[in-house]
């Protein structure tokens, strides 16, 4: 057993809070909060430049050959500075399927460029409905001249708006099993046919309605077997769980560490509120859910990276983690007082990120599901 | 004991109810994007006049600004009892019912005012003419109010006041500050404060404007730059002004929009009632009824709270450590009922009100962030939890 | 990062399960001691029960060879701690206070006469100590601790009361904190020293626990002459010894363990009781409830490895130790109050009863958890632990 770090990973996790630190302030962050793109190319290019993106690919595909741990810990320097843009949605959602699930051809087509930040990609999963069953999947794609015609609407699908190309998770077939007759296709965003609107969202994080109005996909954009993209999707929905919980810690790390920096700095009552029993216990309580949250993180991570089944640590991990981000950004809060609730103070950025990476890929509850299920219950 | 209204009691909340309905915009409480207990949405109201002008004035007539003030100072004379089910029912469809002047302010005239002072300003609050906002926190005096710093020094019938305010929730829609002031710098902090209403128009008083994460302007920075204030302006004694704001706090946390909570509640339900997840209403899901059954039963709880202080003051008892429960157990309610809505909402919580697939005119959205700063404003939760336990369980200071 | 343990590691706790399957005694099984509810007949058992591990040498295993430990790998003692804990051992609470507290204190401060004489008969389970630290009025602020030992020729001659001495009537040796210098800073003159309970002028009176059980004494000392060579290490500077002592390698790996157990024995209970024709674990809100417990009784079991796996880097735990307890503690008290929900009226039933369930371990889990958090320097102690040493918050 060993729970720390490598030299590797310490110098991956070092460098990264340092480049972010310097390249992406929160007058940046801000900034892309408020555009429609949502992410800086300059950015996008110099992370792109340090391997970000092709991290976890295999060297012949233009990657550095690295896994997912290290990848969950570039997450978590992420979720530390907070880095709006489709990192997330490119690397974790498409890239790593695409690596698992996609074809020879795929693979050399799509994952060089994604390592070179030459390609965003997006998955569209959810649909009216929210939710992260097979049930919920209606979007048909029905097979004509050996090619596909896509039709449904997506929602919640997380950077379309930029995204060259979109997974797409559609339903070729109609059985009793919700989970049987699905597919996943990979397509061209600028199909004829293909609609995406920008939601406003509480963390502004760029979450589009994209509505596939008879989108025509050649047989060859489905990555996986046909009918038999559920496996996919799940496999996808785990590896995502446990990527947006690495982000989580990271970002519930920076909440405790302003909050307890200005408790020693905000002097009332002629000594530094930080010395009350009150706001130590509020502090005390955030590191013991930051350090229990970095831990059930780390351990899924690294199951989901040694290839061992991970579908309880993962469960465990995402209904620990949203809820414990939750408690820490709100605590963090109470100590920052009413600056705290200013559009100028940072705090309010964790405050959105923790609820918005709470019900992403299902929250407490619908893992509190899986890991009931996972015990044989 | 008995739970129920009696007879008057029931008129009047009929009186009321019929009110609302036949003054209130039709599409008022919907637009109204308020959150309960919340700040960040407040300058809202003002923003909608002149809407709420008129709304104001046909409350002034009927002597419902200050409901149970005197009818000599333009009040209606009636009970606390009424004035409560006055403002459970008002706050219910998130209507405007007064504000710092006459919740706050006269209140705390009546108490402490002199006689001449109550003339002055009593029967202008109760007509709805002057709104007031309150000038208490400074960068550096928050939670430990009586280290304020601005000074009042006095120049013959004036006072010259020199210093900064912040939190000044509506100050550029208000035309005088309740302020507190130093007025003896060399007494023990508690010893050298005065309360003091000061016009927003006087020369030398700068208003900057501070964006809420909510993202409005609610909150003001204020400056005061050698500002002339007459004496008789000056509450009560001198000096005492530490005493009186004690008693205006207990006000303040005793200004709980009750009724907005329920309906915020039942919008919620609603949604519940009304969306279906793969065929199945989410009310009817175990762990959804769950969590709002606790929220209901915790509302439950937060109207005997807040009948028991009208009840108190009917009787001539002060309600303090009452306040406090009242306030701090509606404001944590509040950041529970946010939380609720959204694990209820799931994705469509976090969408902003423009969004054609947002419901509930994303006012959970809203209300996540909000709720913050229901936790801190009057006194922060710490604050009220230190006011329970020493002056209401009597546990030492030290 | 690597979350698994070695081969060797997995055989050695298959060897230990198995052991301790064969031999913990039927009668053991049957009395079910839990937390502070040893009698005196289970006291006997555990025992007997812990010469048999000491032979294996699974007492004391971190200690050195020459004073009968085994030089055990962290991780294996982890291993070891967990076994014995899942598996319900017999032994008794101060087992764990003898082994982990008093023999590292005497191993780093004591005499090379004093490490002969206690080390080695403390990993062979033949002695138990109780500690005399509280007092009526020194609980959480220890340092205000006022019985007095004052040094009379080759003589200490102690006087004073402390309370809360759990199982001091049947422990052999007092580990006791005591007043040496009145007039120096109250951190500053306080020694350590070993008092053999059977000393003439020790009167120990029982105070009865929640759980209806004689656990806690009051134990009175009225003149009582101990040798001089008791004293361990410096006079006067027990209070720094008495704090690394807290700090020592104190896991809350047992009780993360035990807790799982319990956790384990709910499902199961769920997945065999039927309410009206349908099966407990169907309905929805105890799914969540339990899951929620597993969730949080692996953060505890995460929380208690890393414990281990920094001392096996050779680094020194202190804050973290702090939120391991006050987490598993916490976790404990909730998992009691669900398992309460989750069995209903069935779970209020005490032993006796023909229709009590689970051997009526919830309901008195509800009652023994809560000295968890108290004991040993309570929660919110431990939390102005981890505020001011882990995050650096000032004191004042």
């Amino acid at each position: 057993m060993d729970l720390g770090l490598s030299e590797e990973q310490e110098m991956l996790k070092k460098s990264a809070r340092d480049f972010l630190q310097r390249e992406c302030p929160k007058k940046l962050v801000r900034q892309l909060d408020e555009s429609d793109e949502g992410y800086s190319s300059e950015l996008w290019r110099k992370m792109a430049e340090l391997g970000w993106m092709g991290l976890a690919f295999p060297e012949e595909y233009g990657g550095s050959g690295r896994n997912f741990l290290d990848l969950a810990i570039l997450l978590e320097e992420m979720g530390y500075n907070i880095v709006p843009g489709p990192f997330f949605s490119t690397v974790v959602l498409g890239g790593l399927t695409i690596l698992t699930a996609g074809n020879e051809e795929q693979k050399m087509r799509f994952l060089p460029k994604i390592a070179r930040g030459e390609m965003i990609l997006s998955l569209a999963l959810t649909e009216p409905t929210a939710s992260y069953d097979a049930a919920s999947v209606n979007t048909k794609a029905i097979a004509r001249n050996g090619e596909y015609v896509i039709k449904g609407t997506k929602l919640f699908v997380l950077n379309a708006n930029v995204a060259d190309y979109i997974l797409c998770v559609a339903r070729t077939r109609k059985t009793k099993d919700p989970e049987d007759g699905i597919t996943v296709f990979l397509v061209d965003a600028r199909s004829p046919g293909l609609k995406c609107t920008l939601l406003k969202t509480l963390a502004r994080d760029k979450q589009c309605e994209v509505v596939f109005d008879d989108v025509t996909v050649l047989e060859k954009s489905i990555v996986g077997k046909r009918d038999e993209g559920w496996p996919i999707v799940k496999a996808i929905l785990q590896k995502a769980a446990v990527a947006k919980c690495a982000e989580m810690v990271g970002g519930a790390q920076a909440a405790l560490d302003r909050a307890v920096n200005y408790a020693k700095e905000r002097v009332q009552f002629g000594r530094p509120i930080g010395s009350f029993q009150a706001i130590q216990h509020y502090c005390a309580n955030m590191a013991m859910d930051v350090g229990g949250s970095r831990f059930v993180t780390y351990k899924a991570a690294w199951r989901v990276s040694e290839d061992l089944p991970a579908a309880l640590d993962a469960a465990i991990a995402k209904a620990w983690v949203s809820e414990a981000y939750g408690r820490v950004a709100l605590s963090a809060h109470q100590i920052f007082g009413a600056i705290g609730f200013t559009m100028d103070h940072d705090i309010h950025l964790y405050y959105r990120q923790a609820k918005a990476a709470e019900i992403i890929f299902g929250g407490a509850d619908f893992h509190r599901a899986i890991v009931a299920r996972e015990l044989g219950l | 004991m008995d739970f129920t209204f009696n007879e008057q009691e029931e008129a009047f909340r009929k009186e009321v109810e019929d009110f609302i309905n036949n003054e209130l915009p039709a599409d008022w409480v919907e637009k109204n994007t308020y959150w309960p207990a919340g700040y960040g949405t407040l300058a809202q109201f003002e923003e909608l006049s002149p809407q709420v002008e008129q709304f104001t004035r046909r409350l002034a007539e009927k002597g419902w600004l200050a409901i149970s003030w005197p009818k000599e100072y333009g009040g209606a004379g009636l009970s606390h009892t009424e004035q409560a089910i006055f403002h459970e029912r008002m706050s219910y469809y998130r209507a405007p019912a007064g504000e710092v002047a006459t919740l706050i302010g006269g209140p705390t005239v009546m108490l402490f005012g002199s006689e001449e002072m109550k003339k002055e300003w009593l029967p202008k609050i109760a007509r709805g003419e002057i709104r007031f906002w309150l000038a208490y926190s400074e960068p550096n005096a928050g939670s430990d109010l009586s280290s304020i710093q601005t000074r009042a020094i006095e120049d013959g019938d004036d006072l010259i006041i020199n210093g900064q305010k912040i939190w000044g929730t509506a100050a550029h829609v208000s035309h005088y500050a309740w302020m507190a002031v130093r007025t003896d710098p060399m007494a023990p902090p508690h010893k050298g404060i005065s309360l003091v209403i000061v016009d927003n128009t006087s020369p030398g008083v700068t208003i900057r404007p501070l964006m809420n994460i909510c993202g409005f302007h609610s909150f003001n920075e204020v400056f005061f730059d050698n500002v002339r204030v007459p004496k008789r302006n000056v509450i009560g004694e001198m000096n005492k002004g530490w005493y009186y704001l004690m008693v205006a706090l207990d006000f303040e946390r005793l200004v709980i929009p009750i009724g907005s909570f329920r309906r915020t509640f039942e919008e919620i339900v609603q949604y519940a009632r009304e969306t279906k997840h793969n065929g199945q209403v989410l009310s009817r899901q175990l762990l959804i009824r769950n969590k709002l059954v606790n929220i209901a039963i915790q509302i439950e709880i937060a109207y005997m709270f807040f009948w028991r202080t009208a009840w108190m003051l009917d009787r001539g008892l002060v309600p303090n450590i009452e306040a406090s429960l009242l306030k701090l157990f509606t404001t944590e309610l509040s950041q529970k009922l946010a939380n609720t809505g959204m694990q209820v909402m799931g994705h469509y919580g976090q969408l902003e009100s423009t969004s054609k697939w947002s419901s509930l005119q994303g006012r959970v959205c809203l209300g996540y962030l909000d709720c913050i700063s229901a936790l801190v404003g009057a006194g922060t939760s710490e604050i009220q939890r230190n006011i329970i336990a020493m002056r209401g369980l009597g546990l030492p200071p030290k | 990062m690597d979350f698994k343990f070695t081969e060797d590691e997995e055989a050695f706790r298959r060897k230990v399960h198995q052991w301790l399957k064969h031999e913990i005694p039927q009668r053991w099984t049957e009395l079910d001691p839990g937390i502070w509810e040893e009698t005196e007949e289970s006291w006997a058992l555990a025992r007997e029960f812990q010469r048999k591990l000491g032979q294996k040498g699974w007492i004391a295993p971190a200690y050195p060879k020459e004073y009968g430990g085994l030089e055990l790998s962290h991780m294996k003692r982890l291993i070891l701690s967990e076994e014995l804990a899942y598996n319900r051992t017999p032994m008794s609470i101060e087992e764990e206070i003898t082994v982990n507290w008093v023999g590292p204190s005497i191993m780093l401060f004591g005499t090379e006469k004093q490490k002969k004489e206690y080390l080695t008969r403390i990993a062979r389970g033949d002695v138990i100590f109780c500690l005399g630290y509280s007092e009526p009025n020194a609980g959480s602020d220890l340092a205000s601790l006022q019985t007095r030992a004052v040094e009379v020729g080759d003589e200490y001659v102690i006087n004073g009361q402390k309370t809360w001495c759990s199982y001091g009537h049947l422990a052999d040796y007092c580990w006791l904190a005591a007043r040496t210098d009145p007039d120096a800073p109250r951190h500053e003159g306080i020694s350590i020293f070993i008092v053999d309970m059977k000393t003439p002028g020790i009167t120990v009176r029982p105070l009865i626990n929640i759980l209806n059980r004689h656990s806690f004494n009051e134990v009175f000392f009225d003149d009582v002459h101990i040798p001089r060579e008791n004293l361990v290490g410096q006079k006067n500077k027990g209070w720094y010894q008495l704090v690394i002592a807290l700090d020592l390698e104190r896991s809350s790996i047992g009780y993360a363990a035990g807790n799982q157990r319990i956790i384990e024995e709910l499902i199961k209970y769920v997945k065999e009781t039927t309410r009206n024709g349908e099966p407990l674990a169907n309905d929805c809100l105890t799914r969540n409830e339990l899951a929620q417990l597993v969730v949080e009784n692996e953060v505890a079991r995460m929380m208690a490895y890393r414990i281990a796996w920094m001392f096996s880097k050779g680094l020194h735990p202190s804050y973290e130790s702090s939120m391991s307890m006050v987490f598993v503690s916490e976790v404990m008290r909730r998992t009691a109050n669900a398992g309460m929900r989750i069995l209903g009226h069935y779970g209020e039933l005490d032993r006796d009863s023909k229709w009590s369930v689970m051997n009526s371990r919830i309901m008195r889990m509800c009652l023994s958890s809560l000295s968890i958090g108290v004991g040993g320097g309570s929660n919110e102690i431990q939390r102005n632990i981890i505020a001011i040493r882990g995050l650096g918050l000032p004191r004042r």
